[in-house]
């Protein structure tokens, strides 16, 4: 047993771009700790326990006292595990309102980031201070290292759960209810978030990235998201248009604004398409938009294989150009 | 006081085991299956849900396919989605709870001295209702329209008629079939603990086995009944778009997170503590000794039972609930820790004060013991709000429970297999395949669940059918598919050995157990071949000559003079003997029965109404031919010679009676079902700022006028039930007769409120609510009136006199419970809206 712990520990090197014990974010680091701390009480809670165990079952061992064998019942059963529990409980309901508020509200200055779960991606809206849209985007979240971010987490169809492990923990996205977490980023990077509540068939494919980058770096990226782009393949933005891509998605600075499906603005800084499912290449936008429901079963996005030869290429490569 | 025990000639024993033999006779052939002996019942029972457990394990077996390499296509999307939700069903459902269902009605009339648990027919009918069930909801896989929601059906997507289909019907149907099974069992099992023990087995004298299923089937009355509530709200909205949990509508789905983790939590205990209370027969037997601290573990087991209760909210530390009712809820599911530590220790303590003698259970048992504390330790670590954040819903959660279920459940489970084996068969498993399997099964185990506990706190999330290759998970996941699949190879030993041809044992008590169930012959369908009186915790140490005197006859009802199926009835405290019982015997009516109300659950799935209606009918007639011709029978004679002199009566009346207690606890379970709506009703209200949303309400008259005649009616069956007693049975019938049109007009004012004022069940929640819970009330008013037209038929065909009136009695009992609910509802929903 001590064995596979071990092999599974050396193993893992625990980082990753998606890991919870290789933090970048101070809810994720305090949780790490804490894990850490378990882990090491929790070995040794075991070993215990199973060094008793193989003690009693010794063959060939002279009978202990019933009045012994009760004060092992009271001691290992009762006063020990109380007082273990009890310090342990303290620590982490201690951590609790570090992590996240007692009572909602008290986070009413920190910038807002507004993300919908939708079947199966997700939809980020930056906000203004007074809650109106600054722009919206998809499947992408970018955050400023060292400065705390409220998430408004909101959901139109099923439960998702919003979860950046390198950041903190997760929360649910649940129609009806809007919800709350606040995250602060602690190292620059890129991450990587899923939904972590099933959703549907494909809940396996619902990811996003995350960029934590320093404050300067994060304004720039404002500034260019809100500034309108000029069409770098007007062809290609023809096609899109007469093959009805606008009624569900949106391009900034064109006459696209669908609302249905994820924004396309930027779309070609991305790192992937279809929220995590593949590489944004341009074969493979192109293989999306032709097979959507393939690639991603359940998908609500119509399938384009009837689309003329070299058409889906033409969009993605437009798409791609898109920054 | 000692009694004088009976003694027979060697030709009179003879004489009175052919007659035993003949009244407990196995039918031969295909009526086998008519059988309701608690021995035959208990054995299809566990052969069916171990089969079941097979094919769920089957499912995990492929998954583990399907995740052994990222980005892999062997399954699609949607099976995928198909097997975790069977599996995580089946192995609830089908599995983990009916296992101790088949273990306690073969283990626990033996233990306790009887001859058979008080409701045969009873346990019959909740195994054919499980076993259709169960086919049913898994033969849905292969016409790929399994439940594909997961286990835990949370709404809007199992609502969601594109992404649930006709699965999440089935997982609603099948299963609240199923429960229904479930909770007869437990009623069979609390009326058999507490009256049918052998006489002196005072209650703490009870076998642990006895205490922890007394414990166990309490808390199913308590877990169940608001799941079956949920299913009732989730089937209404699918259905007939009535909308409990859309948000749209003013309905949540956090009602049915709440309504189903309410039962999910305790349903963990309800698995695990059975499994401790295995533990808790073999631990003594191989450390030759009484088990250490009785009372610490008989109180520990009652504490974990409660405390499970409070602890639902672990499940929900992500929806965003208030962090102080997060602490509290932590709190809590640290404190059950304390309790399931002391158990654990009364077994270290038990072993260090004995002398162990190692054996294949006891390898099962500490085995089950080391995974089991693993699993509760990384319980301990999730019990924690902020480490859940991280952990929840990951590969983290996916190790942890099954390091409890596996570690707490199924390794006692196959302990218990290897103990109880000479017990059911009178041949006993190999030590050297045991041990075989026991390092394969232990060894496959941590090697396929330890790696999970990485892969989820490196982000995996659970309920994926692929991942990508970049993760860092593909190590992992590789590892735990091959430790599956060695952990199936020790599953499949023991089944091979199981089917070895093996050696008759000549000693009925291979293992030196010192519990009554050693004392009975495998061979003979009869139980106890003599109910004995016991004076200690283990009988078969301390009371010498035990096991002779019971074989020569010594004791009560050694013999069937009446050819009629007996066991003792015996008071709940001290188990004197009380009243001689007569049990319903082999019948064809429990199979119709069942197969009729499965034919009601499947045809709802399907929306044959027709069928529906039919089938209902056919249940109503089976239920009643089954209650006129096989309860509260009038004997030949007021008394009966059970032996040793005595003279017990065969007929009780009220709470002397076994049917009263299976009316009482019934109706609790029901009642808690109640509960569950009239909490919806109060959820609903505390989330809205205005839970009617302007829409009016039933106004107060209807509510009230119901509300009275309920009272009304209910005040009638008291008169009648008093005059029937007094032997004026023209005044008794008069008052029924009142009663049932009294109940009638109740039923119909009840329903009056909402019709009159207009109230759409799918325009909102509130007139939807407000019609469920009229509804539940009038169809409860509809089975009463069933009932008291049932009691004035027995009453004009002789069957219910002013001596014999157990039917008037437990009917009555039910209209105790029908006026509270009368009064709540009415109550509720008429003048709540008031007070706001």
């Amino acid at each position: 047993m001590l064995g596979a712990l071990f092999v599974c520990l050396s193993l893992s090197s625990c980082s990753g771009v998606q890991s919870a014990l290789d933090p970048a974010g101070l809810e994720a680091s305090k949780v790490a700790t804490l894990f850490y701390v378990m882990l090491a009480g929790g070995g040794l809670i075991w070993l215990g326990v199973v060094g008793a165990l193989f003690y009693a079952t010794r063959t060939g061992r002279e009978p202990h006292s019933e009045r012994s064998a009760g004060r092992v019942i009271l001691w290992c059963g009762v006063i020990v595990p109380v007082t273990v529990l009890a310090a342990l409980l303290s620590y982490a309901v201690w951590l609790m309102p570090n992590m996240r508020p007692w009572a909602p509200g008290g986070e009413g200055g920190l910038r807002r980031i507004e993300v919908t779960g939708e079947q199966f991606w997700w939809r980020v809206r930056y906000l203004r201070a007074d809650g109106s849209l600054l722009f919206e985007t998809a499947n992408e979240v970018f955050v400023p290292v060292g400065e705390r971010v409220l998430f408004v987490l909101k959901s139109p169809d099923v439960i998702h759960s919003f979860w950046i492990p390198s950041l903190g923990g997760k929360m649910d996205m649940i129609p009806g209810r809007i919800n709350h977490v606040a995250l602060e980023a602690t190292k620059p990077g890129t991450y990587r978030g899923v939904c972590a509540e099933f959703c549907g068939p494909s809940h396996a494919l619902m990811a996003f990235s995350v960029e934590a980058v320093d404050a300067a770096e994060f304004e720039d990226w404002i500034a260019s998201r809100r500034a309108g782009r000029p069409a770098a393949d007007p062809g290609g933005l023809e096609l899109f248009l007469r093959h009805g891509c606008d009624a569900c998605h949106a391009i900034a600075g064109t006459t696209a604004d669908g609302t249905i499906g994820p924004s396309l603005t930027a779309f070609g800084a991305r790192g992937s398409v279809g929220a995590g499912t593949l590489p944004n290449t341009v074969e493979d936008v192109a293989r999306f938009i032709r097979y959507p429901d393939e690639i991603k079963p359940g998908s609500r996005m119509p399938s384009f294989g009837m689309l003329p030869e070299g058409d889906a290429e033409r969009i993605a490569a437009y798409l791609k150009g898109l920054r | 006081m000692t009694k004088v025990l009976g003694d027979f000639s060697p030709e009179e024993r003879a004489a009175q085991e052919e007659r035993l033999r003949k009244v407990w006779e196995t039918p031969g052939g295909w009526r086998y299956w008519t059988s309701v002996n608690n021995s035959d019942i208990g054995l299809w029972y566990g052969v069916a849900s171990f089969g079941f457990m097979l094919f769920a394990g089957t499912l995990a077996l492929l998954m583990r396919l399907q995740l052994a390499v990222p980005d892999n296509d062997l399954l699609t999307a949607d099976f995928f989605n198909q097997a975790f939700t069977l599996h995580g069903t089946v192995m609830m459902f089908l599995f983990a709870v009916p296992i101790f269902e088949a273990i306690a009605i073969f283990l626990l009339p033996s233990m306790l001295g009887a001859r058979e648990l008080p409701f045969p027919r009873l346990s019959a009918f909740g195994f054919w209702s499980f076993l259709l069930g169960g086919v049913f909801v898994c033969g849905s896989i292969f016409f790929n329209s399994a439940p594909s929601t997961g286990w835990f059906m949370y709404p809007p997507l199992a609502t969601d008629k594109e992404f649930s289909g006709i699965g999440a019907d089935i997982w609603l149907l099948g299963l609240s079939f199923i429960e229904v099974a479930s909770i007869a069992a437990a009623v069979e099992i609390i009326v058999g603990i507490m009256k049918c023990r052998a006489p002196g087995m005072r209650i703490n004298l009870m076998p642990m086995f006895a205490w922890y299923l007394l414990i166990v089937a309490g808390m199913i009355l308590f877990a169940f009944p608001p799941l079956i509530a949920g299913d009732i709200l989730f089937e209404m909205e699918r259905m007939f778009d009535w909308p409990f949990f859309d948000a749209e509508r003013g309905g949540d789905p956090l009602l049915w997170q709440h309504l189903f983790w309410i039962f999910g939590h305790p349903e963990v205990y309800i698995i695990f503590l059975p499994a401790i209370a295995l533990m808790a027969m073999i631990v003594p037997t191989f450390a030759q000794r009484p088990i250490v601290g009785y009372s610490w573990i008989v109180l520990a087991a009652v504490g974990t039972g409660f405390l499970s209760f409070g602890l639902w909210v672990h499940h929900m530390f992500t929806t965003g609930l208030p962090q102080i009712s997060l602490a509290f809820f932590s709190a809590a599911s640290e404190a059950v820790v304390i309790p399931t530590g002391v158990q654990i220790f009364v077994f270290i303590a038990t072993m260090l004060a004995g002398r162990v003698i190692f054996s294949v259970p006891m390898l099962f048992g500490a085995g089950g013991l080391i995974t089991f504390v693993i699993g509760g330790l990384t319980g301990v670590m999730v019990a924690l709000v902020p480490f859940d954040w991280q952990a929840h819903d990951t590969y983290f959660v996916v190790a942890h429970l099954h390091y409890v279920l596996i570690g707490g459940m199924l390794f006692p489970v196959v302990a218990g297999i290897y103990y109880y084996f000479p017990f059911v068969t009178g041949k006993k498993l190999s030590d050297a395949w045991g041990k075989v399997a026991f390092w394969l099964m232990f060894i496959g185990f941590n090697v396929g669940f330890f790696p999970m506990h990485f892969s989820g706190l490196r982000g995996m999330p659970r309920r994926v059918f692929t991942y990508p290759g970049d993760l860092g998970w593909d190590w992992f996941n590789l590892i735990s598919t091959i430790g599956a699949f060695v952990f199936a190879a020790g599953v499949l030993t023991i089944i091979v050995d199981m089917f070895r041809p093996k050696y008759k044992l000549n000693d009925l008590n291979p293992w030196r157990s010192g519990t009554l169930e050693w004392t009975n012959n495998p061979d003979e369908s009869w139980g106890m071949r003599s109910v004995p009186i016991i004076t200690s915790r283990y009988p078969l140490w301390d009371q010498p000559n035990l096991q002779r005197d019971i074989d020569e006859g010594r004791y009560y009802l050694p013999d069937a003079k009446s050819g009629r199926r007996e066991t003792l009835v015996t008071s709940v405290l001290d188990a004197e003997p009380i009243q001689c019982l007569r049990v319903g015997g082999t019948s064809y009516v429990t199979i119709v029965a069942a197969m009729a109300l499965g034919g009601v659950f499947i045809a709802l799935t399907f929306h044959w109404w027709i069928t529906t209606i039919v089938c209902a009918i056919i249940t109503l007639m089976a239920i009643l031919y089954w209650l006129w011709t096989g309860t509260a029978e009038i004997p030949e004679a007021p008394e009966i010679d059970v032996g040793l002199g005595e003279r017990l009566p065969i007929y009780r009346s009220g709470p002397a009676s076994v049917g009263w207690w299976a009316m009482f606890i019934t109706m609790v379970g029901d009642g808690t079902a109640f509960a569950s709506l009239v909490f919806g009703y109060f959820f609903y209200w505390t989330i809205h700022e205005d839970f009617t949303a302007g829409i009016s309400g039933p106004g107060a008259f209807w509510p009230m006028a119901a509300l009275l005649l309920f009272l009304f009616s209910w005040v009638l069956m008291l008169a009648a039930r008093h005059l029937n007693r007094d032997d004026n049975i023209i005044a008794a019938r008069t008052a029924l007769v009142v009663a049932l049109v009294v109940t009638v007009a109740a039923s119909v004012s009840g329903l009056m409120g909402p019709f009159t004022h207009d109230m759409d069940p799918t325009s909102h929640v509130y007139p939807a609510t407000v019609w469920i819970i009229s509804i539940w009330t009038v169809v409860h008013a509809v089975v009463g009136c069933i009932m008291q037209a049932y009691c004035l038929a027995r009453s004009f065909a002789g069957r219910m006199t002013a001596r014999y009136d157990q039917d008037i009695v437990n009917v009555t009992l039910y209209w105790h419970f029908l006026a509270v609910t009368a009064i709540v509802s009415f109550g509720v929903l008429g003048l709540f809206p008031m007070m706001r």
